[in-house]
């Protein structure tokens, strides 16, 4: 190879670097290993984690232990899914553009509104993306007014960007568990709020919606695509953007990520919208096939007046997430929502009859609630882990408002006979930490 | 349109726009030239009706599947009409681009503006 | 739905597969007492129709995305040598540790005492990225290259700002892939294009009539998109840094200087990986990705919240629970007063660190290095076939210089004199079973085809490519229509995109 080159070693092929700049000794790395030892390796540092196959878990704030069905990675583990890259020749990717147009199809139903791209990268920054778009489409503003009951994770994606462009968010406190709005001015480009909500409560969607609009502003709601088998969807509600974090539609939890956020948008701010999108067409010979289209829209066009500046999406999550959507169906994601709806009504109340334990706020709920404590949460949490049980997640790290909070989540692989035991767990673990607390006292 | 055409009653601006100026109203476009190298155009987003244009300017885009393009306004005034057919048929800019093609109409602010303007045979030679 | 002809059995989509009454999923039953739906949701907040899904029992699922997969050509199956992309081979290996419930089945909001496998991996691929990139710290939190970029020059925002200095520019090559001006703007920075001279390199006189004190940073990548190393970046730094901007890098092209040369030693500020190129996480069909960057000592405060970091622990470690090896435990620093904030939730793309963190244990030191040498030799030898199959003489190099993991071509001869463009020969390409390189891209070439044939392709399959581009333009010489009207072979012939752009159809109607 090298005399068909021209060239006598390797070496001459990096002669453009100079030597200054030439790294003189190996890379400070370990040697490289057997598979089967790195197999090990890695399976030791699993072994290191407490998942919730080691655990009954009911920590919840934005991602959920769902059960992804086995069909899911039949499908996704295909070479044809797995390795392609994003489809810059449809000739040849119609099987991944289809099934992203089957994926918009799913989404624009959910949200209720007609435009959805083909997946960006997860629910927080999803947010900030539509914040861009909202920013582009009222012209310069200089408000975001976020609920409080936004996912902190998302407010903090939102303002780290709004930074950059110049903006304020501003935040809409909680009144009994749900979004207070205040009073809105001409200089906010857009409403966000979350469906459910970071404490589980269902809002009024309807409500943000009007008063953003009587001001010019949009609307931006965060939703949990499953509770919109039972909830009003956003777009029938004047919500302009609504997106969301995908991982309960057919992801693994994965420590966070990947995972896909999904992204739609009113027929009005369809060419603002960010990211790819597939649209359907013809050939040459009249056949249907699907195609990027509104590639106008996107970096490698219109580079610094795009609308995002986003390449690589999530496709082969976004995949997951349409052939669960089909194995649920119309009435698999009403009857899994109407499930967890029941079981997460059996929880509150079993949970907030325990001395010790309250509710947070009582507006409806769909999968997850908020309790407040009145003993210390975390050493609560000690006390069930010792158990095996993880009540949820504590809420003082984010809302120090809420010290004694606890967020608890229901999917549906927590049975009753789980609920029951939590019940049990959190009931000792709260009179054992409330009896130490009154010896200390004592 | 198939071939190259760059009729003699019209004005041409360099970045491939051309008016057709009747008086103080102006029609203005793109060129054969423009079209022919983005391509097939799939959208144009007309400025408002009562919009300012300014000569040397760009004043609307126009976009094809893989390009978009600004579009400059030879001479300046008040936009006074916009083709809406363009709407459901961009389409029309590549097959018409000097007739049915037409983007926005004009009252001029400075007539005079059009001495600078090039005719016919002398934007052809900028084009080889 | 009258302007193309029906669809084929093969080519429904999974809604018109649909008939009422199919299912799949069948609901565990109900083991809690039953009350009203009214009562738990009130009507003004409920869903009064379902949202309309497709009715299908599993068997049909599987059957239609098993014959979709079909219409797909992906790595697996052929040479892809899509540049800047670096399509090289996704060891299986990795699907396997990334199964792994102790990884895949971690809740992101788990106690970072019982996550400690997990935050060990993170702190490990940090330490060996900043041992690639010759720049002491880490976060792998940006969910792509373009993610990676945002990060990096909203890095550069807050310097400045916390030294008090006001900038509103950010300088980009010409030739740069377009997320990094779409970056630049949605920093809320105003974009300015730095020329390439004659060899491909960034022009040294433009940019240093550029560069001033409005100026915050300069995006580069090197080798550039050119496939080129950049002659003049020691000069570049000495420029970019003597104005108080911060040097951006562009890691897409890392696959051709690991362990031969460091971003962090020519200087750069900032340098952001794309795992999905060089650490071979796989495209997926337009992701998952991940895009982390590595900075210097001044950029560090500035990172984003959280950050995964290793502390020694106290005493005994008892208070901390089980899970920790060593007199240290890994953790999730919020502690960080001069951070940008958050760039998305949770912790980043773990499944992501998971198989590229197996890759470079895999290769190691010396295995990252050949993976380089073998990418730029690759590269070369296929340029050189390419020559001597007579393909340069139409399809000539943009420019004539050694090029590195990839090169440049320009379809310009080709058209004026075979009457067939670079999207022709690529349409034409797909006919052999072959994914074409990247097309009309970098702008700056005219009828551009950028060629990355990666380091995971043998000389057989580089050879063949030559022989075929070489066929397909003898082709072209004796009948130029074939190749116009390419491909035949594929699942649907060349698609009417313009007309997908004039009238969107996003969705199934229904």
């Amino acid at each position: 190879m090298l005399a068909t080159i021209g060239v006598s070693s390797i070496e001459a092929l990096f002669a453009d670097i100079p030597k200054s700049l030439r790294l003189t000794r190996p890379l400070a790395l370990d040697a490289g290993r057997s598979e089967l030892e790195v197999f090990e390796e890695l399976r030791e540092l699993a072994d290191r984690n407490v998942s919730t196959e080691d655990e009954l878990s009911f920590l919840g704030g934005g991602m959920y232990d769902h059960y992804v069905p086995a069909l899911i990675d039949s499908i996704i583990e295909r070479s044809e899914f797995l390795t392609p890259y994003t489809p810059y020749q449809p000739e040849i990717s119609q099987g991944g553009l289809q099934a992203m147009f089957e994926y918009q199809t799913a989404i624009s139903e959910l949200t209720g509104l007609p435009v959805s791209n083909a997946s960006v990268y997860e629910g927080p920054s999803a947010v900030a993306a539509a914040g861009y778009v909202a920013k582009a489409a009222t012209g310069k503003r200089s408000t975001f007014v976020a609920s409080r009951g936004v996912h902190p994770h998302a407010r903090e994606a939102l303002a780290t960007l709004a930074h950059a462009w110049g903006m304020e968010v501003v935040e809409a406190p909680l009144r009994d568990g749900v979004t207070d709005l205040p009073e809105l001015d001409d200089q906010v480009s857009a409403v966000i709020v979350q469906q459910p909500n970071f404490l589980g409560a269902v809002e009024d969607l309807a409500a943000a919606s009007s008063a953003a609009k009587a001001v010019g502003a949009l609307t931006i709601c965060s939703c949990d695509p499953l509770t919109l088998a039972l909830l009003r969807p956003p777009g029938d509600v004047g919500v302009d953007i609504a997106v969301g974090e995908g991982q309960t539609l057919g992801n693994r939890l994965d420590f966070g990520g990947p995972s896909f956020g999904f992204f739609a948008v009113t027929e009005a701010l369809m060419r603002r919208i960010p990211g790819r999108i597939a649209g359907e067409t013809r050939d040459l010979d009249g056949k249907r096939g699907f195609v990027l289209t509104l590639q106008t829209r996107e970096q490698h066009i219109r580079r610094e007046k795009a609308t995002s500046n986003i390449c690589t999406a999530q496709a082969l999550n976004a995949l997951a997430g349409v052939i669960y959507l089909s194995w649920l169906g119309p009435r698999g994601i009403v009857e899994l929502a109407e499930l967890m709806l029941q079981r997460t009504a059996y929880a509150r109340e079993r949970l907030q009859s325990i001395h010790g334990v309250h509710a947070l706020h009582d507006q409806p709920v769909v999968r997850e609630f908020a309790l407040k404590l009145d003993a210390p949460v975390d050493h609560v949490i000690a006390r069930c882990r010792e158990q095996g049980v993880n009540p949820g997640y504590p809420l003082k790290a984010e809302y120090p408002e809420l010290a004694d909070g606890l967020l608890v989540a229901i999917t549906e692989q927590r049975t009753r006979a789980d609920i029951d035991r939590l019940a049990d767990v959190l009931e000792a673990s709260v009179s054992k930490q409330l009896e130490a607390y009154e010896e200390v006292k004592a | 349109m198939a071939d190259p055409s760059y009729p003699d009653d019209l004005l041409y601006h360099p970045e491939h726009d051309w008016a057709r100026v009747d008086g103080d109203e102006a029609t203005f476009g793109i060129t054969w030239y423009a079209q022919d190298a983005l391509g097939e155009v799939v959208f144009f987003d007309p400025p408002q009706v009562g919009a300012q244009v300014k000569k040397d300017e760009a004043y609307t885009e126009v976009e094809s599947v893989k390009a978009v393009s600004d579009v400059f306004a030879p001479l300046s005034g008040e936009v006074t009409e916009v083709n809406d057919e363009l709407k459901d048929k961009p389409e029309t800019i590549n097959e018409d681009p000097y007739g049915d093609g037409w983007l926005v109409k004009i009252r001029l602010s400075d007539p005079s503006e059009a001495e600078s303007l090039m005719d016919a045979a002398a934007y052809e030679a900028t084009l080889s | 739905m009258s302007w193309f002809t029906a669809a084929a059995d093969d080519e429904l989509t999974i809604y018109e597969r649909s008939k009422p009454g199919r299912r799949a999923f069948a609901p565990p039953p109900l083991d809690v007492p039953e009350r009203p739906v009214e009562e738990l949701i009130p009507d003004a907040l409920r869903r009064t129709e379902p949202p309309r899904l497709p009715e299908v029992s599993e068997p049909e699922i599987v059957r239609h995305y098993n014959r979709l997969s079909k219409r797909n050509f992906d790595l697996d199956t052929g040479f892809y040598p899509l540049g800047s992309c670096t399509m090289k081979h996704n060891p299986k290996l990795h699907e396997r540790v990334a199964a792994l419930p102790g990884h895949s089945r971690l809740h992101p909001l788990q106690d970072p005492r019982h996550a400690q496998g997990a935050l060990e991996l993170m702190w490990q691929l940090q330490e060996a990225l900043a041992e690639v990139a010759g720049l002491p710290y880490v976060s792998l939190q940006p969910s792509a290259g373009s993610h990676g970029e945002l990060a990096g020059v909203l890095l550069t925002r807050a310097l400045h700002e916390d030294h008090g200095e006001e900038r509103t520019k950010v300088l980009t090559p010409e030739n740069a892939h377009g997320t990094n001006p779409a970056t630049v703007t949605m920093a809320g920075y105003d974009l300015v294009k730095v020329a390439t001279d004659a060899s491909g390199n960034v022009d040294l006189d433009d940019l240093r009539s550029k560069a001033n004190e409005e100026v915050a940073c300069l995006m580069l990548t090197n080798p550039s998109t050119l496939g080129l190393f950049e002659h003049g970046i020691e000069e570049i730094e000495r420029i970019v840094h003597g104005v108080g901007a911060t040097l951006y890098y562009d890691g897409a092209n890392l696959n051709a200087i690991m362990g031969i040369s460091r971003p962090g030693d020519m200087g750069f500020d900032v340098v952001h990986f794309n795992l999905h190129k060089s650490f071979t996480q796989p495209h997926g069909g337009g992701g998952p990705g991940a895009g982390p960057i590595a900075v210097s000592e001044r950029i560090e405060p500035y990172l984003p919240r959280p950050q995964v970091v290793r502390r020694e622990h106290q005493g005994n470690g008892a208070e901390m629970g089980g899970g920790f090896v060593g007199g240290c435990y890994y953790d999730l620093d919020y502690d960080r007063p001069k951070s940008i904030g958050r760039l998305r939730g949770f912790q980043g793309n773990y499944g992501v660190f998971v198989r590229s963190y197996a890759y470079i244990r895999s290769l190691g030191a010396a295995g990252l290095r050949e993976v380089s040498e073998v990418a730029v030799l690759n590269a070369n030898y296929l340029l050189a076939r390419l020559r001597r199959e007579g393909v340069l003489e139409y399809l000539p190099e943009a420019y004539e210089r050694l090029c590195m993991h990839e090169f440049v071509l320009s379809g310009a001869p080709m058209r004026n004199q075979l009457g067939i463009k670079t999207l022709d020969l690529a349409k034409r390409l797909l006919d052999f079973g072959v994914h074409p390189p990247t097309v009309y891209f970098p702008l700056i070439v005219d009828e551009a085809l950028l060629v990355e044939p990666t380091e995971t392709e043998t000389k057989e399959t580089l050879d063949r490519f030559a022989e075929i581009i070489a066929e397909i333009l003898r082709e072209a010489k004796d009948n130029p229509e074939v190749a116009r009207h390419a491909p035949y072979t594929t699942p649907v012939r060349r698609l009417d995109e313009a007309a997908a752009a004039r009238r969107p159809v996003l969705r199934q109607a229904m």
